[in-house]
């Protein structure tokens, strides 16, 4: 029912058209880049165990940046008539010549091919990769996302439910008067819900390449079981933990040191932890952004950013060592280095950021959801909770908010479920706490007693982020409050 | 020029699907956004969307579907996609679903604006804000930053009830502020409010600002801050400044009451609300002096309208009166459900989104004092206001805030600077501790509330004046 893909070569002709407009109406001289994005993201929304909201959209967008005498100025539309796109050429033309100087324009992207990958044209069935772009995603039908809501619904075991399953397609192309042009597909898929037992709530959630691989019955199960076990909790006084946190509360960790130990921006304005080349982690932390996914984690993004670079691996973290920050050009210009691949429409105001992050897991070999047994604790997490002396088992982290961006302070609260761990077994649930910590200063040298063994792909809760993450045993957590106050 | 054909079209075509119910509107939207930092412009853009969102009731499931093309056969293929959406939603069914009845309204609305934010020549906004950011450069502040945004918003409603309503809303508002980075230490000052102040308004809002004339201050007090005392561990006497009192609001109130929380359908996401609906009218929710008021009618505040986006005239009501828990956000659904006989509180933030429960204007009405006779009245205390981060559980009880300035206030008198502030507690405790409320009351804009699944931002108004709570738990460090 959905059939929005197979428009290859649509975005990157409309995007050649600008290109070719603005050269009409403003000569050679006026540096141009044109990102056409046609997105179809529909999202099956369930609540009290029944589809409450059902959703999708299907739209082209358009944004156009120019530059011209030292002054810059954007704009981006949904009208794409031949009309509309010349509409908008000659209101952003008219938006440059009366902007003020902008001192900070880093140039265009070179020409440069991106790197094969998912995201690649033609990645499907006959790339030869192992991690294709899925056609059964991109057309994916409401159907389709309802099997799988009714499959959770039913595994919570009469238990209530809510949540929601996705997918997403996107083709996509960029152009610039440089003479780069580059196109790309994605596709994804996402579910998360949640089953509420005596007022407990668990979790479950898992972002694929394929629809395919959600299992709505498996992830239910999951949940409830999660559920069931955090009923009946016992409230802890604060103090410092040891803390097992699972790979959903592991995400929280990476998204934070994304947007504010790893920003470009943020390094070059000394607002961020980060300092290269120096062991601010423990030596077992890893810390890489793959955004054109791997075998492992499969579901890539598109195989360019907002300004046409090639997007990469980019190792952050290499055995506790901070090798690298994320760039756009803007922030790689300023600080003398080259752009990552991370731009975005607002990178140059709010700072370029990891967006597919992954926390290596250990090699041992792990099970990733799905398929292994049933249990009110993540698969990578049970070997650390069994190394636990005393200390918390914390499946989520929520609500987390930034006290000192420096030190990276963070205050949030926990979950869909917490526990108390003595001597590796789970003996109580706990109810929820709420935290002040130094993520950086948690994951420091020494204070990571364990990593998982194999990592769980989880959506982001906002926006399209992706993150990796394995279960990690840390020395100390500083929980601050709990439900009393 | 109007779009109420297309709108009509796509209501047309889910009916003949076999909704029972169907609604469509077509907005469009264009936006206007710059920022500065250290005396130079950083980012300038404009941006026009423009489509149709169709919303479908088949049976008891909701089927929604939008597209940017606004012809006819656009609109009612749009009209029979939701239907065939509401459709599926079958195979996980829910109670039987209705609508609070109401009146169709056959209205025209527009917003009052005096300066017209899209009129006003870019180079004199570009102007303003490398002006500010220099300002606060000079007064030294490592880094300065200023932006404003505009949005001017043209809506088209079409009901199968007869609705037929179309709205104009223009937005606008700036902000400055100046960072100072220190060992290991960064301090940030905003003017007037972290992120800027924004308004159902014309660029007249931005004049009053006067971004120019408080930027050294920012910067002043973001150096000062670097090596200020930090805000000690006690619990003690708080009195908020009026910006943060306003995000306190929208915390620790607004989001509770959302009915659709409430009802539990943001359990996954955004959460639920500890309220229970079976004491709405008794619960004491704070002290007497809380009086809370859900005000899409209040002049010039953010989240102000003539008609929300299921076409219910904007109308005030009480949330909280003399500290009992009286009133709810609510749309016709979910009134429906709670038997309530009002909604009007229900919003999308552009025509690719569902339109969902949101705060309009959710504010505190003004009290009988002043903010400096609060803090003439309090022997030993601390001042905090403007927001720097917010946390809150996902029942709206346990939260925990930071700001970005604090004073000690000894025997009645504002004394050292304090850096980093914290203040932390439980929503009704909290409340019920208010004994001292300012009638210097501002209608404080937040841009940025995100809310639903895919994403929407919301805009909100919430119009306070300074407070003083007791036994607050303050100085919560990592």
């Amino acid at each position: 029912m959905n059939g929005e893909s197979g428009r290859a070569g649509a975005e990157l002709e409309l995007a050649a058209r600008v290109i070719e407009l603005v050269r009409k109406l403003a000569g050679h001289a006026c540096e141009a880049e044109v990102n056409v994005r046609h997105e179809a993201e529909a999202l099956t929304r369930f609540a009290n165990s029944a589809i409450h909201q059902n959703v999708a959209s299907a739209a082209t967008s358009l944004r156009l940046r120019l530059h011209s005498d030292g002054r810059t100025a954007g704009g981006s539309t949904t009208l794409t008539s031949t009309d509309d796109l010349r509409t908008l050429v000659e209101r952003t033309l008219a938006a440059v010549r009366v902007s003020p100087p902008d001192r900070s324009w880093a140039g265009l992207a070179p020409p440069a091919p991106p790197r094969l990958s998912a995201g690649h044209p033609g990645s499907g069935e006959r790339s030869g990769l192992g991690f294709g772009f899925d056609e059964a995603t991109a057309r994916a039908d409401p159907a389709d996302r309802a099997e799988r809501v009714r499959d959770f619904v039913r595994a919570a075991g009469g238990l209530e439910t809510a949540g929601y399953c996705r997918t997403v397609y996107v083709s996509a192309a960029f152009a610039n008067s440089a003479g780069q042009a580059v196109e790309g597909r994605m596709a994804d898929a996402a579910m998360d819900g949640i089953a509420r037992s005596d007022g407990a709530d668990g979790v479950a959630r898992l972002a694929a390449a394929r629809l395919a691989d959600l299992d709505g019955a498996v992830l239910g199960a999951r949940a409830a079981a999660k559920a069931r076990a955090a009923s009946r909790p016992v409230e802890l006084p604060p103090g410092h933990y040891e803390v097992v946190l699972e790979p959903d509360a592991v995400k929280d960790v990476l998204e934070n040191l994304a947007i504010f130990g790893f920003d470009g921006k943020a390094h070059n304005q000394q607002q961020s932890f980060a300092e290269l080349g120096k062991a601010q982690f423990d030596p077992s932390v890893t810390i890489v952004d793959e955004p054109l996914g791997s075998r492992e984690e499969p579901a890539a993004d598109l195989p360019f950013d907002d300004e046409g670079t090639p997007r990469r691996p980019l190792v952050l973290v290499r055995d506790g060592v901070t090798m690298a920050v994320t760039h756009d050009r803007t922030s790689a210009a300023q600080a003398g280095a080259e752009s990552t691949g991370h731009a975005s429409p607002v990178s140059r105001s709010w700072g370029p950021h990891a967006s597919h992050m992954r926390l290596e897991a250990t090699s041992a070999p792990g099970v990733r959801p799905g398929t292994g047994d049933i249990d009110s604790i993540a698969e990578s997490a049970r070997p650390l909770v069994a190394g636990m002396r005393r200390g918390l088992l914390v499946t989520d982290l929520w609500y987390t908010r930034v006290l000192d961006p420096k030190a990276l302070v963070v205050t949030g609260l926990t979950r869909n479920g917490v526990w108390l761990v003595e001597d590796g077994e789970v003996v109580s649930a706990v109810s929820n706490l709420r935290f002040t910590q130094s993520y950086p200063h948690a994951l420091g040298p020494g204070r990571v007693l364990g990593i998982g063994a194999g990592t769980v792909l989880l959506p982001d809760s906002w926006d399209r982020a992706h993150y990796a993450a394995p279960a990690l045993h840390l020395a100390e957590w500083n929980v601050t409050g709990n439900a009393s106050g | 020029m109007t779009h109420f054909d297309e709108a009509g079209a796509a209501v047309q075509a889910a009916l003949d699907a076999g909704a029972r119910y169907a609604d469509a509107r077509v907005m469009v939207r264009r936006s206007e956004t710059m920022s500065a930092r250290d005396g130079d412009v950083e980012d300038l853009g404009f941006d026009e969307s423009a489509g149709l969102g169709v919303r479908a009731l088949v049976g008891s499931s909701w089927g929604f579907y939008a597209v940017p093309d606004l012809t006819d056969p656009s609109a009612r293929a749009a009209g029979l996609r939701a239907a065939r959406i509401a459709a599926a939603s079958a195979a996980v069914p829910g109670p039987p679903a209705d609508l609070m009845p109401t009146r169709a309204v056959v209205a025209s609305w527009a917003s009052d604006c005096v300066i017209d934010p899209l009129g006003v020549p870019l180079s004199d906004k570009g102007d303003l804000l490398v002006r500010a950011t220099a300002a606060a450069k000079a007064a030294g502040a490592d880094v300065a930053e200023a932006n404003y945004a505009v949005w001017d918003t043209r809506k088209w409603f079409a009901s199968s009830e007869g609705h037929r309503i179309d709205q104009h809303i223009r937005e606008c508002g700036a902000g400055v502020t100046a960072t100072a980075v220190g060992d290991g230490e960064v301090q940030r000052r905003s003017w007037p409010s972290y992120g800027g102040q924004f308004g159902t308004r014309g660029w007249e809002l931005v004049h009053e600002l006067d971004l120019v004339g408080n930027a050294p201050r920012m910067a002043e007090e973001a150096r000062a801050l670097l090596t200020a005392p930090r805000c000690p561990s006690s619990e003690t006497t708080l009195v908020l400044g009026g910006e943060q009192l306003a995000l306190q609001i929208h915390e620790s109130v607004g989001h509770a009451i959302e009915l659709d929380r409430i009802l539990g359908w943001e359990a996954a996401f955004a959460g639920t609300s500890w309220l229970d609906l079976s004491r709405l009218g008794s619960l004491r929710y704070g002290s007497e002096l809380m009086n809370i008021t859900i005000d899409p009618t209040f002049p010039g505040a953010l989240g102000s309208f003539g008609f929300d986006d299921e076409g219910t005239p904007a109308a005030k009501r009480h949330a909280v009166r003399d500290g009992v828990w009286v009133g709810v956000l609510a749309g016709r659904d979910s009134a429906a459900v709670a038997g309530l006989d009002y909604a009007g509180s229900v919003r999308s933030d552009g025509w690719s989104r569902l339109p969902m429960v949101r705060m309009t204007n959710v504010g505190l009405e003004p009290g009988p004092h002043s903010l400096d006779e609060i803090i003439a009245a309090t022997d030993d205390g601390v001042f905090m206001d403007v927001n720097r981060s917010w946390s809150i559980d996902d029942r709206r009880l346990n939260f925990q805030f930071g700001c970005e300035i604090g004073y000690e206030i000894k025997n009645g008198k504002l004394g050292r600077m304090l850096r980093n502030p914290t203040y932390t507690g439980i929503g009704p405790k909290f409340w019920q501790s208010m004994d001292m409320l300012s009638g210097e009351t501002i209608a404080w804009g937040t841009p940025n509330c995100g809310k639903g699944q895919p994403g929407q931002i919301g805009h909100t108004g919430h119009p306070t004046a300074p407070a003083r709570f007791t036994n607050v738990r303050v100085g919560v460090h990592g």
